[in-house]
């Protein structure tokens, strides 16, 4: 966002180079950043300090890069880092492979002329976006029950019965369909968002593609989806900063040790269990601390990588 | 002829996709809703079925609402959402009103100070956050979460506002100058009721996640007084998993405010959405 276009009507322009303090201006950003500084940035500030310190005796030292050492170097807090680390990837990775193409092309759809219904479909697509992620939990974990039986009966009736498994308590499905679930749940937003770019692009240049001969799939291809780029990459970089967020799904899901035996475990969960503890272990402001610092540097370093590299190369097409 | 089969051919395809997630995004909620009212047997026998005369039960709403404080924890979202919501929109837009109509030295920065936090996610403070909010005394308060969650709105806040205040034009502002409004007045009285589109996209990009929030409800106020419905319901369920009719009805209360609220503003929402700031 660059602040340099100052409207040319502003009469603060035209007014002469040397004026009395504007106070109003100061009372007009006093409460948001006082608010913002007190509660956001100080706080995040005071995390990360925090995890440059150790308690020893009840008093709190300064162990400069110690906890860190301990965090990479110890089998105990490595090990579940690292895995969480992946965990949290994979989760990514689901939504990126499926989450991003399903909201394109249902956007595509969507956005075909005069179609009949595209409000109705839009609503319902959308509703499980409204839910929190403690509903959703819930309602798929009885959807999934083998006690309750849904599910194998709809497989059953599918005939593909013998697919059915307690996939929520299997360590090498339960992340998978924590995926699914999210994705489920997630999908309304960049749907809606990709639909809003597709109905941006002008009909000029859709006419001109058809005056060319440019058509159906292949007007998709060539025209529509190149204009769509700087979207997906804005989706992308909300998927990515919302991963770190979604504690939430899991903890509800799974409880608070992200079961079946840590293979749902995430760095949003990590760090709860670390600063909260859990049923074998304390809880521990620093480790949790630099649990906190690491995410902190993750995410900045991939935004940076986002802001530098990606969205430069983007086109951005005015019309 | 042949185009026109073709393109018939299409459009009964983009239905058939369309129809198919449709089904798989209500299939689940619909799912719940519809056994919320059937008896325990019914339940488990006949799932898919709508509940009769003789299935009929509400047996787990009775559950809920009087073995649950349901109600105090529906007030406790109702008021941390809706005061929360009112402070981001007036602060973010009286911060917005100054970065957009102003020329000053550090409009910039204090720009991208804000813009920062679209990028950061206010968690990976929390541990700062408590031990401030122990120090002022305001865990288990429902004052904590409001300041929270409007520090969590004012990034999103400050930055569609501003975009959508460089859209208003300058006229009106100036023939109030001449007139000798002050600047206070000009923001109140003229700039403020200009909002009102913005202000929907600005509450939808704000509201759910705060109605929806379970992390600082969590660590922040988890005392029975200060639970708002999104932890109350987690904890509720998590406490009768095997009264399927109480864990069903419970959902089904969660679930149709929030749908029926959607259903009445879908259209003003997803409009919020598209003319939003994320572009």
């Amino acid at each position: 966002m660059s602040n340099t276009a100052v409207m040319s009507a502003s009469p603060a322009a035209a007014r002469p180079a040397r004026r009395p303090v504007r106070w109003h201006i100061a009372v007009f950003l006093a409460p948001a950043v006082l608010v913002y500084s007190a509660i956001m940035v100080l706080p995040l500030g005071a995390t990360l300090r925090l995890a440059f310190f150790k308690s020893v005796d009840l008093q709190t030292r300064y162990a400069a890069l110690a906890n860190f050492h301990t965090l990479f170097g110890d089998e105990r807090w490595s090990y579940h880092f690292w895995n969480a680390l992946l965990n949290n990837a994979y989760f990514f990775l689901i939504h990126m492979v499926l989450m991003v193409p399903l909201a394109i092309l249902l956007a595509a759809l969507l956005s075909l002329p005069h179609l009949r219904g595209s409000a109705l479909y839009r609503t319902a697509i959308f509703m499980p976006t409204m839910l929190s992620f403690v509903i959703v939990a819930f309602v798929w974990r009885l959807i999934l029950s083998p006690i309750w039986g849904i599910t194998p009966d709809l497989l059953d009736a599918l005939g593909l019965g013998s697919l059915f498994a307690p996939y929520l308590g299997k360590e090498e499905y339960a992340l998978t369909a924590l995926g699914l679930i999210s994705v489920w749940k997630e999908l309304g937003v960049p749907m809606i968002l990709m639909y809003s770019a597709m109905l941006a692009i002008p009909h000029e240049v859709i006419e001109a593609a058809e005056v060319d001969g440019i058509v159906g799939v292949r007007q998709f291809l060539k025209i529509k989806l190149p204009l769509l780029w700087p979207t997906v990459g804005v989706v992308t970089i909300l998927t990515f900063v919302s991963n770190f967020n979604s504690f939430d799904l899991i903890y509800t899901a799974q409880g608070v040790s992200a079961g079946p035996n840590y293979s749902t475990d995430i760095l949003g969960t990590l760090l709860y269990r670390t600063f909260f503890g859990a049923q074998f272990q304390s809880g521990d402001p620093h480790m949790g601390s630099v649990i906190a610092t690491m995410m902190f540097l993750i995410i900045l370093a991939v935004v940076c990588v986002y802001l530098y590299f990606i969205q430069r190369r983007l086109v951005r097409y005015q019309f | 002829m042949q185009l026109l089969r073709k393109t018939v051919a299409a459009r009964a395809g983009a239905h058939g996709i369309l129809m198919l997630v449709s089904l798989m995004a209500l299939t689940p909620i619909v799912l719940i809703v519809v056994n919320a009212f059937k008896s325990r047997e019914a339940i488990f026998s006949t799932p898919l079925a709508l509940p009769t005369q003789e299935t009929l039960a509400l047996d787990g709403f009775r559950a809920v609402l009087l073995e649950s404080s349901f109600m105090s924890y529906f007030a406790n979202s109702m008021i941390v959402t809706l005061s929360a919501l009112a402070g981001t929109i007036l602060f973010g837009a009286m911060a917005a009103f100054a970065l957009s109509e102003y020329r000053f030295r550090l409009n910039s920065a204090i720009g991208l100070f804000f813009v920062a936090g679209l990028m950061i996610p206010i968690r990976l403070g929390t541990i700062g956050i408590l031990d401030l909010m122990v120090r002022a005394d305001l865990v288990n308060t429902r004052s904590a979460l409001i300041l929270v969650y409007i520090a969590q709105g004012l990034p999103v806040a400050i930055f569609v506002l501003t975009e959508f205040m460089r859209t208003l034009s300058g006229d009106l502002k100036n023939a109030a100058r001449v007139d000798g409004m002050s600047e206070y007045a000009i923001f109140f009285w003229l700039v403020l009721p200009l909002l009102r589109p913005a202000m929907v996209s600005v509450a939808v990009f704000t509201m759910i996640p705060i109605w929806n929030d379970l992390w600082f409800p969590l660590i922040l106020a988890p005392s029975e007084e200060t639970k708002t419905i999104t932890l109350g319901s987690q904890v509720f369920l998590g406490q009768y998993v095997t009264d399927w009719n109480a864990v069903l009805s419970a959902l089904t209360l969660s679930i149709v405010p929030i749908l029926a609220l959607y259903l009445v503003f879908s259209k003003g929402l997803i409009r919020g959405i598209t003319s939003g700031g994320v572009k």
